[in-house]
């Protein structure tokens, strides 16, 4: 644990150092802390197809928990199973229970609406209002009602700051976040996801459209912002797993593979299949 | 071997090439006939009624002398109807737009609701007129009046709002809906925060299409029992004394244009054919004004919204 401690101190460090620490590190954490969420018996349908088979994970509190895996594994279904972003696809099934501290997701008594506040949400493909920055960062708070105007401007340059974005932005606060570049875009729905003040944050390919520089900042963001929230990233990009997580899940063909300590996984994987995977020899 | 088949190629290539051009040609023959009918229709309209658009004659009823003829009522009845047409068509056609496209659930029935609308898009405008005389006029005692009128035309523009309103707000990425959704906004917040406003120039659009169409329709306001001659205008609807507005003038018989338009037509001196060209080019410059504004609204909702 106290290794873990140390390198989240570290947190200024660059991303290439920061995978280096990583890969050296060989800490058997997974049963220390404490899982915000654990996915259990996990089955998901598209229609007849069956996208997720058996899954069973815990995701650990203000930990980065990466899904990895080749296209169609299954790894951005089981991502927008956490937040029930899937129930606005149609012919869609979920069985098994996600639960989120000790509460099933998909129970009846569930809201929705207050899941998602918790859970929030970055997108592969950046997708910020037609409105200004500031109006994108107040959604959240203006649809609860929220409209006091010094509280709100707190809260904007709160989470433009959190967000690494503040900078860049603080003069055209009411300019059309459409004006902004992709990077830039894709850093703005952050702080408009973390304007609410989730709990989790979920992010689904977040840098795949992203050239390096743009990438190298949300993933140094990335570190910082798992002191505070949990994260849980699905990438293709097995670098960029290894730079950002503690944990790591490898998935295929809907099935979960290996799932554990990142350093280990990329170092020492269990399973014949993670090892073809991440030295390149499919997928 | 090798030199003949070079040579059947480049024949080949040269043949295509001639179809292209040939159909080129045919295409540009295909616009110009329609360019030049809708020209040579307004100009025969302007030739024979530009010389009577004087002030009095959108100030003066119809009257016996062609010559002191005007068009006031029929003007006045159009607004009216329109106004009213507008008014219930519009929010209902919107609201069943959106219903269907946000909050249906996707199964036989409203895919039968759905082919129905496309149905009823197609249906001809005097069966809405029969339909119209038995319900409103008898069945719910509206009278030949603008009332009956407004809504009959209503009830025949809705599936054209209803598919114009779906159209556009299919056009908004889903991604913005998963960004509300993402930040826990419901169903009606993401719709009326995002969907609807930034569907809002193609439903616009729509509208006023709908609305151009509507104010032409001449068939099914005879059916309903518009009158042709009227000298008379409905009852004001603002009014000096208290509560300000009146709504008397729904019940008020009526003439629009295009009705108007046709009983001089129909007359034989030949001068209340200039007054019915004089009408015609009205209406005619009404509806180019409106699908301009149409065209101006979707440039303007365009420019304003990137994703």
């Amino acid at each position: 644990m106290s290794v873990q401690e140390a390198q989240e101190s570290a947190g200024s460090s660059p991303p290439s150092m920061r995978a280096m620490d990583t890969s050296l590190i060989q800490t058997k954490t997974t049963g220390l802390v404490h899982n915000i969420f654990t996915v259990e018996n996990v089955d998901f349908f598209y229609g007849d197809a069956r996208a997720l088979k058996s899954i069973n994970l815990g995701i650990a509190q203000k930990k980065a928990t990466a899904l990895i895996g080749p296209s169609g594994c299954g790894k951005t279904t089981l991502l927008r199973c956490l937040n029930r972003m899937n129930d606005l696809v149609l012919n869609t099934k979920v069985t098994g229970e996600i639960k989120l501290d000790g509460k099933n997701i998909y129970a009846s008594s569930m809201d929705v609406i207050n899941l998602r506040r918790r859970v929030g949400m970055i997108f592969q493909k950046w997708n910020p209002f037609p409105k200004s920055i500031y109006e994108n960062i107040v959604y959240g708070l203006r649809i609860i009602g929220v409209n006091n105007r010094s509280y709100l401007d707190e809260v904007v340059e709160k989470n433009l700051r959190r967000a690494a974005i503040w900078d860049e932005v603080k003069d055209n606060l009411h300019k059309s976040a459409a004006d902004l570049s992709g990077g830039q875009q894709q850093r703005l729905c952050i702080a408009r996801a973390l304007a609410v003040e989730p709990e989790v944050l979920l992010m689904d390919e977040p840098c795949s459209a992203l050239d390096p520089i743009s990438t190298a900042k949300i993933e140094e963001l990335i570190h910082e912002l798992k002191d505070t929230f949990t994260i849980v990233i699905v990438t293709h990009n097995m670098q960029q797993a290894a730079r950002v997580s503690d944990y790591t899940a490898f998935f295929y063909l809907g099935e979960l593979i290996e799932f554990g300590d990142t350093g280990k996984l990329f170092t020492a994987p269990e399973k014949r299949q993670t090892e073809d995977y991440i030295t390149g020899r499919f997928g | 071997m090798e030199q003949s088949s070079q040579a059947n190629f480049s024949k080949a290539v040269s043949r295509n090439k001639n179809r292209d051009k040939l159909f080129a040609v045919l295409g540009l023959l295909a616009t110009f006939i329609g360019m030049l009918t809708l020209a040579a229709l307004l100009g025969d309209l302007a030739m024979d009624g530009l010389a009577r658009l004087k002030p009095h004659f959108f100030t003066s009823f119809p009257s016996r002398f062609p010559g002191q003829a005007g068009i006031l009522s029929a003007w006045v009845g159009t607004t009216l109807v329109m106004t009213v047409t507008a008014l219930t068509a519009v929010p209902m056609g919107i609201a069943a737009g959106v219903y269907l496209e946000e909050y249906a659930q996707k199964n036989w029935l409203t895919a039968i609701i759905e082919i129905n609308i496309a149905n009823l898009a197609g249906v001809p405008s005097i069966v809405y007129g029969l339909m119209a005389l038995g319900l409103f006029v008898y069945q719910f005692g509206f009278g030949q009046s603008i009332l009956s009128a407004g809504l009959t035309l209503a009830l025949l523009i809705l599936p054209i709002v209803i598919v114009a309103t779906r159209e556009a707000i299919r056009a908004v990425p889903a991604s913005m809906r998963e960004a509300a959704y993402a930040l826990g906004a419901t169903k009606w917040q993401t719709t009326s925060d995002h969907v609807l406003p930034y569907s809002l120039g193609g439903i616009l659009t729509g509208v006023i299409i709908a609305l151009s169409r509507a104010i032409g329709e001449t068939a099914p306001l005879i059916t309903i029992g518009a009158l042709t001659f009227i000298a008379f205008l409905p009852d004001a609807p603002i009014k000096a004394e208290f509560p300000f507005i009146s709504f008397e003038w729904l019940w008020s018989p009526f003439s629009v244009m295009p009705i108007q338009m046709f009983n001089w037509v129909s007359r034989p001196q030949h001068e209340f054919h200039l007054n019915a060209a004089a009408t015609g080019l009205v209406l005619m410059v009404m509806t180019l004004v409106m699908n301009g504004i149409a065209i101006y609204c979707r440039y303007r909702f365009r420019k304003r919204i990137k994703w």
